[in-house]
């Protein structure tokens, strides 16, 4: 077992550094197949300790590889280890599982870039940080996994460095994530301070104790393990791009098909909703924490979906759609549902990088067209990437037939959004409540949207230009493979890992590696609520996919009526609440404004002016007088002597 | 080994390379390669023997070692008195290290009196290594002025177009500094009776009054030296004008010599001024931390971007220092180290098309990487390290500087980790403006990529950064029974004080 978790995190990094390092030696067709294979084998092996860690025997599910040491200062011990448990193991399936399907994908759709080996081995770095990042034992190495998956993500976004675009958002993609991270640290002191450690077993042990402290924080006194959470948290919604810090994901669509559904969609945004699932022993015991990450999840559930109603670039609908589906995970594990959080970051893993790289392949069909407004009958030139995309549009809508079978059958957002919407319901709280409505308003809109896409994309009459629908194909059969695997996550998944997950065996699946107390409060709460509550998911999903069918299918006018109707609101949702415009009239130009007052005034005329070069100056003009007095006349002379005998007589005579 | 002068021997051996650069003679071209080789060899032997000197360490032993002690004035009672503990062992090892790569990496780039250039060098190397091994205020004193006067003529012989107007605007500011140094040095001298550092730490008494007076007068010094703001603007200019290597070891070794000097003198030596004052150091290193770092964001010259961003990266180190916890020291030790070997190599970097292109105007340049994609991955590889990204030298330093200073106050902890945020901002703009869009301008599409002697020049430094980023205990541990020590010192001097205070 040892083994087999050291060869899943180092595959990657390995292959990585062989792809990278002698990509010139070892040529394109080598650098996917090290990278490939590496994930491939990565994926079975985390397969295999899934099955043992998540069905194992109650003794054996959590295991701890320490590596070495890593930083020790007098009482901060921080070493490099491995820690397995089943939240690791369901994240390691998640990561590799999707990872090596794109890593195959790749393959095909960067087919003609002139740097192949680059591209495969940044999306193995990648992998390599963001399996330290669910492996990591501590705070401080979850931070190291958290840093270097943005590093990944700054790359790959910014991977086609010739467009200024894409280096823009690479920047503010790694910059607003910095904004959280400056949270995450504060946070990471904070906890030590408190608990003195950064090791997760120590932490929780610690926890009731925490819950009880206090902690003089910027000059007031609040209570200790909440601000710390708080803390943590803003390093969450830096990662998961939630409402405030989401404004770098929209633009990280700059980046290559395959890395947008890999880290954009599947992976690495969800690494904050792990992150409060790790942490949930302290969540747990932070109710006001926990309000927080509910409303911010909400909020942000609803705020994305009303951008995704408006936008045409096919990825950016996607990219909003994610960005409110880590809203609904927040809100989820907010409420104590940290087991249906997890559910949803899984299907949704499966469904989202689905619909990605489903988009990729339409893109590739038309010839790197995104604009939606551009496309319309691809499913004639595409029919697989067709069937599949309704899969995933299906699963993110969340359809299924209720009743059968015990908890109904459908796709695996069907059981996934179902769970959290209960689970927010279940709560019983005012902001429960508040979660529950924005997400059920929330689900109406993502019907409508992706059906939106769905409809503008591949039905209807061509609208772009003929020579690229002549030249438009269905998609070569190593992007295809992926799609149909990822298509098999999003039918099944749900159905699949109902049980384990939010079910009957939870308990056992999840052992301790999730707060038992809060979970088995809200899964015991899903089981009674409501019978309209946990069908009005449904009946919105339904009611958003006919609107849809209304406004681009049945009656294509009314869209551009509406629009007209609403026109003021519609400018909001379309300039995504101009948040953009926002920062960069707080933030942005003020720091640089101010950054050359500094230099200007500050270094140079106040520093320098009256330092150095004052001093400078000053002397040489003194100088220049003292020099004055040096006329050569001598009467000059007998003068100034004679003043200064006058004066020592004087002050001779009179002081003594 | 206690019987061999091993100190002396890395202090003064880089003499012996100047010397023979001195006696060397014949054509300019033969003279210029021996004086080249000459200096890089001696200076690659200090290196190994310093190297020894690691290996001997008793990394367990807080107190001195490879002690060796000599009257020097003997009516003054002023002696030669070196040795060496966790902390400035490391410091010895940058300056030995951080020679040989500026020797190697002037190999081309200086073509005018090579000879003066190498001895300067040489000579620089022995008062650096003299400075961080003296265990004498005098001969420390000596040693640390001694390292203005080679610098000096660096950056004024060897400069760019205002090299004079920078040399002189260096020099006064220290100079400046260390008269105050040297009346305090008096001053501990007329109440000790002798310059020997460990009796004075152990015999000095003095009331609070008179160590706040000495602690400004030795902080005039070292601020000046870190720089601390509001002293810092010799340094943009001094960095602009000196030659890559005058850089090099100017952000290298030299600032270096203020944050040593804290930890060496001011706080053991006046423990209660330390205390006083700690508000101040906090609030100069939080203005340098932001300030600074804003400046940095609209620079138009690479050289004058590393240099205010080295100034924000020094506000971490004085912070560091007096929050006086176990992890604010180390960090800030760490930090300097990480920051000895990162800014190093962020300002070889722009050595490296400065050679090429003979500006450093950032505008100049753009999209290198379709020319230079291992100069691009070299010099992302330490922008990464500079912005402190974990698993790299520059994190190590900077989280434990955080943690320390949190549970000291949190606001300091608050505004310094803006740092991380506007860190990020101006190093990859900077990165971004130099490397990456597209090649269009006509002056770059020849310019070719690291040859090897640059590669060699780099490499030590890449493995070095990631050394200390995985594996920082080979720094951390041996400097541990130091910092205790230092830490334990300076508390037990608190607590005497307040309750010598309280007695009637």
């Amino acid at each position: 077992m040892d083994l087999a978790v050291k060869l899943i995190v180092f595959l990657p990094l390995v292959a990585a550094a062989i792809a990278g390092l002698f990509c010139r030696v070892i040529g394109d067709r080598p650098a996917q197949v090290v990278t490939s294979a590496a994930l491939l084998i990565a994926a079975a092996l985390s397969i295999f300790v899934f099955v043992r860690i998540g069905f194992g025997p109650e003794d054996g599910k959590m295991m701890v590889v320490k590596l070495f040491d890593w930083i020790g200062s007098g009482t901060l011990d921080v070493a490099w280890s491995l820690r397995v448990d089943t939240l690791t193991a369901v994240m390691l399936i998640v990561v590799t599982g999707v990872s090596s399907m794109v890593h195959v994908y790749s393959i095909g759709y960067m087919a003609d870039d002139p740097s192949i080996p680059r591209f495969m081995s940044y999306l193995s770095l990648f992998t390599f940080f963001m399996l330290m990042l669910v492996t990591s034992d501590n705070l401080v190495q979850l931070f190291f996994g958290w840093e270097g998956v943005g590093l990944a993500s700054y790359l790959l976004i910014g991977f086609w460095y010739d467009r200024p675009s894409a280096n823009a958002a690479a920047m503010k993609a790694f910059i607003v994530n910095r904004v959280g991270d400056f949270g995450f640290a504060l946070g990471i002191a904070a906890v030590w301070m408190l608990s003195g450690s950064v090791g997760f077993h120590e932490i929780f042990a610690k926890a009731p104790d925490m819950a009880q402290m206090r902690i003089q924080f910027l000059g007031m006194d609040l209570p200790a393990l909440e601000t710390a959470c708080i803390l943590l948290f803003i390093g969450a919604m830096g990662k998961s791009a939630q409402l405030g810090l989401h404004t770098w994901l929209p633009d990280a669509m700059e980046g290559p098909t395959p890395v947008s559904a890999l880290i954009h969609a599947a992976t690495m945004v969800t690494a904050g909703v792990f992150m409060v699932c790790r942490l949930s022993p302290l969540f747990e015991l932070a109710p006001v924490a926990s309000q927080v990450v509910t409303l911010i999840g909400a909020a942000t559930a609803f705020f994305a979906a009303t951008i995704g109603l408006t936008q045409f670039d096919i990825k950016r609908v996607v990219a909003y759609s994610t960005c409110s589906q880590l809203g609904y995970m927040f809100f989820a594990a907010g409420v104590g549902g940290y087991s249906a959080a997890m559910f949803h970051l899984m299907t949704h893993a499966f469904f989202k990088a689905l619909l990605f790289l489903g988009s990729g392949s339409v893109i590739n069909c038309l010839h790197h067209e995104q604009d939606m407004r551009k496309m319309g009958g691809v499913k004639e030139k595409a029919p697989q990437t067709f069937y599949l995309m309704w899969i995933g549009t299906l699963a993110l809508s969340g359809i299924g037939v209720p009743y059968i079978l015990g908890h109904g059958i459908g796709f695996a957002g069907f059981y996934s959004k179902d769970s959290i919407l209960e689970a927010a319901y279940a709560a019983g709280t005012q902001v429960g409540y508040i979660a529950y409505w924005l997400g059920i308003i929330a689900a109406f809109m993502t019907a409508f949207y992706s059906t939106r896409l769905m409809f503008l994309t591949f039905y209807g009459k061509y609208r772009g230009d003929h020579h690229t629908w002549d030249h438009a194909h269905e998609s070569p059969a190593v992007m295809l493979i992926p799609l149909y695997v990822l298509g098999i996550g999003a039918l099944l998944s749900g159905l699949v890992a109902y049980p384990w997950f939010v079910g009957e065996d939870w308990e056992h699946f999840w052992s301790h590696s999730i707060a038992v107390k809060a979970t088995e409060g809200v899964l015991h709460g899903m089981h009674h609520v409501p019978e309209w509550s946990s069908l009005l998911p449904l009946v919105m999903g339904i009611a958003g996919i006919a609107l849809s069918y209304l406004y681009y299918i049945a009656m294509p006018g009314l869209p551009a009526k509406t629009v007209a109707t609403f026109s003021g609101l519609y400018r909001f949702f379309f300039n995504k609440w101009y948040f953009d415009e926002l920062y960069d009239a707080i933030f942005v130009r003020p720091a640089l404004a101010l950054g050359r007052v500094f230099w200007k005034v500050g270094d140079g005329a106040l520093i320098d002016g009256l330092g150095p070069d004052g001093i400078a100056a000053r002397s040489r003009e003194l100088a220049g007088a003292l020099s004055r007095f040096q006329s050569g006349y001598l009467y000059h002379y007998a003068f100034a002597m004679l003043v200064g005998v006058a004066a020592a007589v004087t002050y001779f005579s009179w002081l003594r | 080994m206690s019987s061999w002068p091993i100190l002396s021997l890395v202090t003064f051996l880089p003499l012996a390379g100047a010397f023979f650069c001195l006696i060397v003679n014949g054509p300019k071209e033969a003279v210029d390669r021996n004086c080249r080789s000459a200096a890089l060899i001696t200076s690659l032997v200090t290196f190994l023997i310093s190297l020894v000197l690691w290996a001997q360490f008793d990394p367990a032993k807080a107190s001195y070692q490879f002690e060796e002690k000599l009257a020097w004035v003997p009516a003054l009672n002023i002696g030669y008195h070196m040795g060496i503990d966790g902390i400035s062992l490391f410091f010895v090892l940058l300056s030995t290290l951080l020679t040989p790569i500026c020797i190697l990496a002037s190999w081309e780039s200086v073509q005018n009196r090579v000879k003066e250039y190498m001895i300067a060098f040489l000579v620089l190397e022995t008062f650096m290594v003299g400075m961080f091994c003296a265990l004498d205020l005098a001969l420390f004193y000596v040693f640390f002025e001694g390292v203005l006067i080679p610098m000096f003529l660096i950056i004024g012989v060897w400069g760019g177009k205002r090299r004079v107007y920078a040399a002189f605007k260096f020099f006064l500011y220290t100079l400046l500094g260390s008269v105050l140094m040297l009346l305090a040095i008096i001053a501990i001298y007329s109440q000790v009776g002798t310059t020997d550092l460990p009796t004075a730490m152990e015999k000095l008494d003095l009331p609070f009054r008179w160590q706040c007076w000495l602690w400004l007068a030795f902080f005039a010094s070292f601020a000046v030296k870190v720089p601390m703001w509001p002293v810092h603007t010799w340094l943009p200019d001094a960095h602009v004008e000196a030659p890559t290597a005058g850089s090099v070891i100017l952000a290298g070794v030299l600032l270096k010599m203020g944050g040593y000097g804290f930890i060496r003198f001011s706080v053991p030596l006046m423990p209660e001024a330390t205390q006083y004052f700690a508000p101040l150091i906090f609030g100069l290193s939080v203005v340098a931390v932001i300030y600074t770092s804003l400046v940095a964001l609209v620079q138009e010259d690479m050289k004058k971007l590393i240099a205010y961003s080295s100034i924000a990266h020094m506000g971490f180190v004085t912070i560091g220092i007096y929050v006086m916890n176990m992890q604010g020291v180390q960090g800030s030790i760490f930090q300097m180290l990480s920051h000895g070997i990162v800014s190093a190599a962020l300002f070889l970097c722009v050595g490296v098309v400065y050679d090429r292109m003979h500006t450093r105007e950032i505008d100049a340049y753009g999209g290198l990487v379709h020319r230079m994609p291992r100069y691009a991955f070299v010099f992302l590889f330490f922008t990464l390290a500079s912005v402190g990204l974990p698993g790299l030298s520059g994190f190590v330093g900077e989280f434990l500087v955080l943690v320390g200073t949190f549970k000291a106050n949190t606001w300091v902890a608050f505004l310094a980790a803006t740092a991380l945020i506007l860190g990020a901002a101006y190093a990859l703009w900077l990165y971004r403006k130099i490397i990456f869009g597209e090649l269009t301008k006509s002056s770059l599409k020849a310019i070719l990529d690291m040859n090897g002697r640059e590669i060699a020049v780099f490499l030590p430094l890449v493995l070095i950064t990631l050394w200390m980023g995985i594996y920082p205990a080979s720094f951390l541990d041996p400097m541990a029974p130091a910092v205790d020590k230092l830490i334990g010192d300076y508390n037990a001097a608190i607590k005497l004080a307040h309750t010598a205070s309280l007695k009637p």
